[in-house]
């Protein structure tokens, strides 16, 4: 069976190592900080000026000035830290970051990412700290759907859409497979209730097979 | 620079202002977004303003009321389309708004750069990208970096915490934001403040802001929103 979203935050949050630096894209990665429990000593970051971030916060514990970077009120937790924008994407391009997990609409076999614009007629580009994340973090790290809604594949030879950053994104977790994207192609390393057969079937892309 | 100067109201404080001018505007959404400072340049009237923010206005009020009322001409910012971002997507849509999309990394860096009086600066965000068509870009020890220009405002107007009446300023939570980069990358900063205290009354080694950054001082009663529909 193809995993569920709760299910697929869940076994990326698997591959978090105890004691990383961490950053959730908005969105479906935001689902992974569930599944870190907190004995694993995971710091998240948020790059509106935080790290030390924790859970949602709920009634009283709304503060309009304690937001993560959905702008979703949030709480803080013993060690935190506050610091400003600059420092903050400082953290990001200066490498200290050791992992960040963002959306995509397409990855390309060489680890390009597109993830910030449609190029639709009519939409508005917003792009936000995607393209300072993707060139930042140490390991970075793509949570979607391995299909599109139309049924076409966002795993591809070559990102048609605008790109957010070239050749670097390390991992691809979708509900069907994960991909780990090497600098001689990608790896399937796990599938979920789909054979590599019918992986190949359906992807233009060339898959060598790692399953641990 | 002259020495920070306490204002009574945003209105006084706001009327350096003048038409076309950058105007840096502090907040991520609604934390830090200094709303009686824009509430007042609202009533102040300067108009084609360029506007330097994280975000292009939520809702109806700060930011966005700023659109409303027909006072700028061009938006600088990383994240125009959001939920509630209908006032700046319809002025956008019928061509009375001008948007140029900044990584939010790069609009940090390009104001903290004017502020620290960088002529330019080689980085590698959005390389191979098209917010990097046509700038210069150049490899360093094998990786590639494309060349950025400071982001220099007229005014900064910004939210802080705490004042002290010399002008230093610490900041709460995640409000905090933009507010000490900008401070820096202004030729006038207005700060609104939820409260003022004698110099010395801030420990030193906490101030985030010293007061060279800052001009003009005013304290407001401190209104907050959140962000409707946030993701």
């Amino acid at each position: 069976m193809p995993l569920n979203p709760d299910q697929l935050a869940a076994r990326v949050a698997r591959d978090i190592e105890p004691g990383s630096f961490v950053n959730l894209g908005i969105g479906q990665p935001t689902k992974v900080a569930d599944h870190l429990p907190a004995e694993i000593g995971v710091v998240l970051h948020t790059e509106n000026g935080m790290l030390g971030m924790g859970p949602a916060a709920v009634g009283d514990e709304v503060d309009p000035e304690l937001t993560n970077a959905g702008k979703v009120p949030v709480t803080e937790l013993p060690g935190a830290a506050y610091f400003h924008h600059a420092d903050s994407f400082a953290m990001m391009r200066g490498g200290h970051l050791d992992v960040c997990v963002l959306g995509a609409f397409q990855v390309s076999a060489s680890g390009d990412l597109a993830n910030w614009d449609t190029g639709a007629p009519g939409s508005i580009p917003a792009v936000g700290g995607a393209m300072d994340l993707a060139i930042g973090a140490k390991r970075v790290y793509v949570m979607m759907t391995l299909f599109a809604r139309n049924g076409s594949p966002k795993l591809v030879p070559a990102c048609t859409y605008p790109l957010t950053g070239v050749g670097c994104v390390s991992r691809v977790y979708t509900d069907h497979a994960v991909f780990e994207i090497a600098p001689d192609g990608v790896r399937v390393l796990e599938s979920f209730g789909t054979s590599v057969e019918e992986l190949r079937a359906r992807l233009e892309v060339p898959l060598a097979v790692d399953v641990r | 620079m002259s020495r920070a100067q306490i204002f009574a109201s945003p209105y006084e404080a706001v009327r350096v202002v003048k038409d076309g001018d950058t105007v840096l505007v502090g907040g991520f959404g609604f934390a830090g977004m200094p709303f009686d400072l824009i509430d007042a340049l609202i009533r102040h009237g300067a108009g084609d303003l360029t506007i330097v923010s994280n975000n292009a206005g939520n809702g109806d009020v700060g930011l966005a009321a700023l659109l409303k009322a027909g006072q700028v001409r061009k938006v600088l910012c990383s994240f125009p389309r959001q939920v509630d971002s209908y006032v700046f997507d319809d002025l956008y849509r019928r061509g009375e708004i001008e948007l140029e999309v900044v990584p939010q990394g790069n609009l940090a860096e390009r104001m903290r750069a004017a502020g620290a009086g960088i002529g330019a600066f080689y980085c590698p965000t959005g390389v191979g990208t098209p917010l990097a068509e046509g700038k210069e870009t150049r490899t360093i020890d094998g990786r590639d970096y494309v060349l950025e220009y400071p982001i220099k405002g007229d005014v900064a107007l910004i939210s802080a915490h705490t004042a002290d009446t010399t002008g230093n300023l610490v900041y709460r939570k995640t409000a905090r934001n933009f507010g000490p980069v900008m401070a820096t990358a202004a030729t006038t900063t207005v700060v609104q403040v939820s409260s003022i205290v004698d110099a010395g009354q801030i420990d030193p080694e906490v101030v985030v802001t010293p007061s060279i950054y800052v001009d003009r001082v005013v304290q407001v009663e401190p209104r907050h929103y959140t962000v409707r529909g946030a993701r």
